[in-house]
Parts: C-alpha cells; sequence; structure tokens
C-alpha cells in the first residue's frame, strides 16, 4: 500500500468481494470428497442406531450431559474416565501439529469447518445466481425484482443448510428422533433452542458473509500455525523463476522473453480469499489448491507442463532457482519432524487402547468414616465405617458380595442390610456404608493403624476389585 | 468529541510527559464510547426496574417488585409441595416399615442426615458421636442406649426430649446425690464395685464391701446385676461405655453429685416427617436395635 504524505493510512480495511470461479481439477475433487465426508459424518452421525440393551440410550454417538457418560458405538465413557477423551485431544492436537508441519495449512484448505460450509454456501450460490462474472454483474446491479428474488432464494436456502447444521448439533446431545420431535412441537429444552438458533446464526453468517475474514481476522489457528511451518513444508506456492517475466504470449518479438504465465488470471479468480498466490506466500492463504486446478488447466491449453503453481516447499525454490529438476513432495512429507510426529501420535494412541481395553466394568471406592474414626461398642470392640461407592459399567443390574480381609479378627455389616450382598442398578454408582468390628482385644482393635482390604465381587461373572484402606483402632484403650 | 484527524503527523497531546513520553489526545473509539454510555444508561435502569436506592422507609421496590427473599420463600414452598406427599406417607405408615420402603427410606436417611446436623449436631457432633466420651452427651453411633435403640424409642426420645421442662410427656428421672446419703468410704466401696463389674482393675475388698451398698442403693435403678434400666434411663455399668467416664474419680465425682444430661423435646418444633427422619437417620447409623 503507498503511503502519501496528505493521505494517512486508512486503519479499517472495507471488505473486498470475493467471487470465485467454478474450477475442475484433482484437488477440486479432493475438496469436493472431503467436503462429502466430512458433512457426512456430521449429519448422519447421530442418527446411527447401536443397541446397547433395555436399559441405555441406542444412539451410536450420544454425549449424555444429564446422565454424565459419553457413549461412542461399543464404548462407554463415565466422567472419571474423561482421560480418555483428554488423550483423544492430545492425538488431535498432534495430528495438527504433523500435518501442519508436513502440508502445510491443510487443515484451513479441505477440512476446516468454515472452509467446507464457505464451499457448501458458494455451490448454492453459483447454482442460483451463476458463475463468477454472472455473480459480478448482479452484485453491481441495481435492486430489481430479479436481485430480490434470486438474492431471496439463496439465503433461503443458506439459512436451511444454517438450520440443518445446527439442528445437527444438538442430535449429539440427546436421542435424535425424539428431540427433532420435541423440537418441532415446541417441547424440546430451551438450551436446545438456544444451540439451534445460535449455530444457525453463525453458520448463515460466517458461511454466507464473512467467509475467508473469518480466516484472516478472526481465526487464531492461522498464526499458531505459522509458527510449524518450516522450509521443507509443502505449501502452495507459484513457480516465479518459471513464469516471470509474465504477460500475453503473441506472437511477437518480445513474447519470446516472456516466462509461462500468461497473466490470465486464472488463479486469482478461482481464489476463495481473493488473493493472487504469484505474490508469494502470505498470511490469507488457506492452501486450498485450486489455483493450482485452474493454472494446470491453462497450462494444458498452451501446451505447457503442470505446475507453475504447485504443491512446493521453500528448500524446492531454492534447489530449482538453480537449474535442478523438481524433487517429489513426499521426500518433504517423509523427514525426522514428521516422524516423530507420527511416533508419540501412533504411542498416545496405543496407550489409549490400552487403557480402554484395560477398564474394568465394575469400580470401587472406599473412604473411611472419619468422624468418629472409631465407635467403641459395649462390649469392648471397636467398630469403623467405611462409605462405599460401587460403579456398575455392565447394562444390566448386578448383585455385590461385600467382603474383607485378613477375614481373622473382623464382621463387617452392612447398613440396612443383613447380608452381604447389594444389588446395584444398570449403569449407575451404588452408595453402601459397611461397618467393619474389630472384637474387643484383637490385635486390630488395639493398634493405631491395621491395613485392610475391602473386596468386592460381582456375583454374575466373578470380576473382583478391590480398594486398600485401613482399620483405625483405640490405641489409647487397655 | 474532537474532529480533529487522529492519524496526522502532529497529533494533540495532553500536555503531560512523563521522561520524554508523551500522551496523544485521540478520542476514543465511537464504538467504545457509545457502549460506554449505554451501560450508564443500562445501569440506571436497572436500579429504576429493580430495588435499589436506599431511603429512610427502606429501599426503593423497583417497578417490577422483585424480591429475592420472595423468591427463597416461593422455592421453600415448592419444594414443601413436591416434598408433600412423601412427607404425608412418611409421616403415617408405621415406623418399623419405613425402611421396608426404598423410596422413604432414601428420603428418610438423607433428610434425617440434614435435620441432625441443623438441630442435632451442637450437643451430639457433627459423627453422631456424641462429644467425647465421658462429656456426657451421648454417642449415638454405639449399641448402648439410655432409653431403648429401637426405632419407637428413638422416636419417643426425640419427640418428648429428656427431662425437657415443656414436655408433661418427657423422659425423667433423677439420681440422687449419694454424697448427702453415703459416707466417702462407702462411696470408695460402690466405686470399686462399679469397677469390678465392668470388668476394671479394683480393689477387691472394697470391691466385695461396695456389692452390699450397690444392691441397697444403686440396684433399683441400675438392676441387680448393674445392667441398667432403659425404664428409667439409667446406664448399664458392666460395659465399656461410660457418659461420664468410667476411672475412679469420675465414678466417685458421678456417684457423689450425680449427673444427668437435658433433651429438648422436639414434637413442637420439628414436623412428625423430620422427626421420623432423624429418627430413622440415627437408627440406621450404626446402633439401631
Amino acid at each position: 500500500m503507498s503511503v502519501s504524505d496528505d493521505q494517512p493510512p486508512k486503519l479499517y480495511a472495507a471488505q473486498e468481494p470475493v467471487f470465485p470461479r467454478k474450477v475442475y481439477g484433482n484437488f477440486r475433487n479432493l475438496k469436493w470428497a472431503m467436503m462429502v465426508v466430512t458433512l457426512g459424518i456430521y449429519y448422519i452421525t447421530p442418527w446411527i442406531r447401536w443397541d446397547r440393551g433395555p436399559n441405555l440410550p441406542d444412539q451410536a454417538v450420544l454425549i449424555d450431559m444429564a446422565d454424565r457418560r459419553f457413549f461412542f458405538f461399543w464404548i462407554e465413557i463415565w466422567p472419571q474416565e474423561f482421560y480418555l477423551v483428554a488423550g483423544l485431544l492430545v492425538m488431535a492436537g498432534l495430528g495438527l501439529f504433523l500435518f501442519t508441519s508436513a502440508l502445510g495449512r491443510v487443515w484451513c484448505g479441505y477440512s476446516c469447518p468454515q472452509t467446507v460450509w464457505t464451499d457448501l454456501f458458494v455451490v448454492v450460490e453459483r447454482w442460483i445466481e451463476g458463475d463468477r462474472n454472472a455473480r459480478v454483474r448482479l452484485y453491481n446491479s441495481k435492486w430489481g425484482a430479479r436481485k430480490i428474488r434470486l438474492r431471496t432464494t439463496k439465503w433461503t436456502i443458506w439459512l436451511l443448510i444454517s438450520a440443518a447444521t445446527g439442528g445437527a448439533w444438538v442430535f449429539y446431545f440427546m436421542d435424535a428422533p425424539f428431540l427433532l420431535h420435541h423440537l418441532f412441537v415446541g417441547r424440546a429444552p430451551y438450551v436446545a433452542y438456544a444451540f439451534v438458533v445460535s449455530l444457525t446464526a453463525t453458520t448463515f453468517l460466517f458461511g454466507g458473509f464473512l467467509r475467508e475474514q473469518i480466516c484472516i481476522y478472526m481465526c487464531p489457528w492461522p498464526r499458531i500455525q505459522a509458527a510449524m511451518i518450516d522450509e521443507e513444508t509443502v505449501t502452495v506456492s507459484y513457480r516465479d523463476w518459471r513464469g516471470e517475466p509474465r504477460g500475453k504470449h503473441r506472437k511477437s518479438a518480445e513474447a519470446v522473453n516472456l516466462g509461462d504465465c500468461i497473466d490470465c488470471a486464472a488463479c486469482v479468480n478461482v481464489c476463495p480469499m481473493g488473493i493472487d498466490i504469484r505474490d508469494g506466500q502470505q498470511m490469507e492463504c488457506i492452501t486450498c489448491a485450486l489455483c493450482i486446478d485452474a493454472c494446470d488447466d491453462v497450462m494444458q491449453k498452451i501446451g505447457k507442463p503442470r505446475g507453475l503453481i504447485d504443491y512446493i516447499s521453500l528448500t524446492d525454490e531454492i534447489s530449482e532457482r538453480e537449474g535442478n529438476p523438481p524433487i517429489s513432495a513426499w521426500n518433504h512429507v517423509i523427514r525426522l519432524r514428521t516422524i516423530i510426529y507420527t511416533g508419540i501420535w501412533l504411542a498416545i494412541g496405543a496407550s489409549l487402547i490400552l487403557a480402554l481395553f484395560m477398564r474394568a466394568a465394575i469400580d470401587l471406592n472406599v473412604s473411611p468414616v472419619r468422624n468418629p474414626i472409631f465407635v467403641t461398642l459395649s462390649d469392648g470392640s471397636i467398630r469403623n465405617t467405611f462409605n462405599l461407592r460401587i460403579r456398575n459399567k455392565q447394562g444390566e443390574a448386578r448383585p455385590f458380595e461385600i467382603s474383607i480381609s485378613p477375614t481373622e479378627g473382623f464382621e463387617l455389616k452392612l447398613q440396612g442390610n443383613e447380608a452381604s450382598i447389594v444389588n446395584v442398578p444398570a449403569d449407575s454408582t451404588g452408595a453402601h456404608k459397611v461397618f467393619v468390628t474389630a472384637k474387643k482385644g484383637s490385635l486390630a482393635s488395639k493398634s493405631e493403624l491395621t491395613h485392610i482390604r475391602i473386596w468386592v465381587k460381582d456375583t454374575v461373572n466373578g470380576d473382583r476389585v478391590y480398594r486398600d484402606t485401613v482399620f483405625n483402632g483405640n490405641q489409647s484403650r487397655n | 468529541m474532537s474532529k480533529q484527524d487522529p492519524h496526522r503527523d502532529d497529533p494533540a497531546t495532553t500536555g503531560h510527559e512523563w521522561d520524554g513520553i508523551q500522551e496523544f489526545d485521540n478520542p476514543l473509539p465511537r464504538w467504545w464510547l457509545w457502549t460506554f454510555i449505554a451501560t450508564i444508561v443500562i445501569a440506571i435502569a436497572i436500579t429504576i426496574i429493580y430495588p435499589a436506592w436506599p431511603t429512610f422507609n427502606g429501599p426503593t421496590k423497583g417497578l417490577i417488585g422483585y424480591s429475592s427473599r420472595a423468591d427463597v420463600a416461593a422455592d421453600i414452598q415448592r419444594f414443601k409441595a413436591a416434598n408433600e406427599a412423601v412427607d404425608t406417607k412418611l409421616s403415617t405408615v408405621p415406623l418399623e416399615d419405613i425402611n421396608k420402603d426404598p423410596v422413604l427410606r432414601s428420603y428418610a436417611m438423607n433428610g434425617g442426615a440434614a435435620v441432625f446436623k441443623t438441630w442435632c449436631a451442637q450437643c451430639h457432633g457433627q459423627g453422631a458421636n456424641g462429644v467425647k466420651m465421658g462429656s456426657g452427651y451421648p454417642n449415638l453411633i454405639d449399641d448402648d442406649w439410655l432409653w431403648g435403640g429401637t426405632i419407637e424409642a428413638i422416636h419417643t426420645t426425640i419427640t418428648h426430649g429428656i427431662r425437657s421442662a415443656d414436655d408433661p410427656d418427657t423422659r425423667d428421672s433423677a439420681m440422687p446425690q449419694f454424697g448427702d446419703i453415703l459416707e466417702p468410704s462407702e462411696i470408695d466401696q460402690l466405686v470399686q464395685h462399679v469397677r469390678a463389674i465392668s470388668g476394671q482393675s479394683n480393689d477387691a475388698t472394697s470391691a466385695k464391701a461396695g456389692a452390699a451398698l450397690f444392691a441397697d442403693n444403686c440396684a433399683a435403678c441400675h438392676g441387680d446385676k448393674g445392667t441398667g434400666g432403659r425404664d428409667v434411663g439409667a446406664p448399664n455399668l458392666t460395659d465399656a461405655i461410660w457418659l461420664y467416664g468410667g476411672d475412679v474419680a469420675s465414678l466417685t465425682n458421678t456417684v457423689t453429685n450425680a449427673h444427668y444430661g437435658i433433651m429438648p423435646a422436639w414434637g413442637g418444633r420439628l414436623t412428625e416427617s423430620q422427626i421420623r427422619q432423624v429418627a430413622t437417620f440415627i437408627h440406621e447409623s450404626g446402633g439401631g436395635e
């Protein structure tokens, strides 16, 4: 930007409207595929059913806030197992590190929701209003019946997509068919409506109007990514040593000295961010590679090799300027840094899977009652009380047998229960109080601390878990 | 606001200077200014809508008549209404049936714990174990009961209290001050006898002499064998639990001066449902018979 003395620079840059042109090619096809896969997963997942038995929800993926359960197909996670989700988030973070260091802003270009939904909205826009030139004309034309009709149609379809998007979100938190019905008859919880409305609004606004502004001004991720990109990272770049000087290839004398770039502006016209990749790497570029497709198409038409704009790294630039032939992008992708990221990623993944399979289906917490730490009974024996929390993670109620070791000298009794068996309902935690009594004169009744172990046994399948705790005797007596 | 262009070469400064650092006198951003003004307007509006300004007759009531106290009252009313069915049922079923109904039991146990912590813990302790052995506040989670440990007995004790002046049906008894009746040497013998029947170290000769004194003076309430009498709240003297201490000095003090505790009658203060809740809680806390 040129700065003159009389005209001070403006701090506010008005949005330049961007009208991306339609483009065909490999990367465009990859983007279509990514769009189908990501949106498919997002919209369809809540409707997948998964039979877990009569007492549990049959939704394959469900975040049940009210009952504090997270269901994912055959996996059920309780709040105290949230470390598994935390591990998953660490993996997601490392995955981003890996992909960013290898392929630059590949997340931004292909799978970021902002990119995917903007892409979808542009498809709708193109379908209603036509391709780039028609859209520019419509943008510049005066408001009339046609413009109002086209705009209203477009906005309506955008709004429907947005509502479906906001709607799909809440289905992850409640039984989808039930909630869908309740949403329409007006009996769904307020929080569901609030989420549908706010996500509809953000989708409509972000995908329809803000688009590249989100990436440039609001998203912190592009700035963070810059720290992970190095000279070996493959990004979308223009081979200016091959393209320059650019110019129209007329049959004239000076045309002989021109580079391969014919300055057709195809790369600029297809760019969803409204930039010119030939200016070099820039903050706005989300590396969606549509300019590669556009340029390859032109190169093919004028009989030049593809790849004037291509996925290359900074080291390629140095090497190719010296006249060396281009090397495969895989040579950049597979290197120590990415291998280390992959290694850590796999290690965490393996330990999470291990942790997942080693979880017991029952769990026990024992907390001694400390007020008082012991009670002297009339025959002089000493009694301690323990609060047990038995978690039954199975889909059916189970009887659990509670016992103590060592058994000698101790007597165990459950509160409000003559037997030593308690029933814990399916998928829930049972709280029980047990009284442990040490006979008068026994070592435990006189010792300050005696280590004991409380066992819980699933009487159906024989699974046992234990917790170690201590018995407080009355040291001051006898 | 100044119309001055903030980007010209020599924008006005505030005129202050610290170590060569000056401060531009640029206008605030419009959006910031309007947000600031809006917050003032909203703040004033809130003081009009809600109770706010103090006057001599209390604070202004506000346009919508909101009161947090009324909110609490409404909440309490709401919970009372929600619990009415279970409260009524709890108050009317036979006492021994409370434990057989899981809903009633759960309600009584949780409600009873709250009632206990509010009204009973001051004397009986947060853990219901008395304040300290020998202090005179009975431990409620051991298996020793002065007036009976069945749920009916506990219910009666809570309802009518012990030696409660304002309840004619209260449990009442008093141990005489034997310091006025017996000689100190006789009291020593009695104490040695009590030590003997409770299995503690004693002087055998004195204890034997004390046996006759015990039969004459104590057995009427504490029983021939000293095992206590619940109809008069006389403690069992043969077990390991001492309300006022089992050592020689404490026992001598008790026999000489006599001790008794007082518990208020809760019949008029707590609802029948609350009394049954706390009775269930105590009965189930380890000492129930």
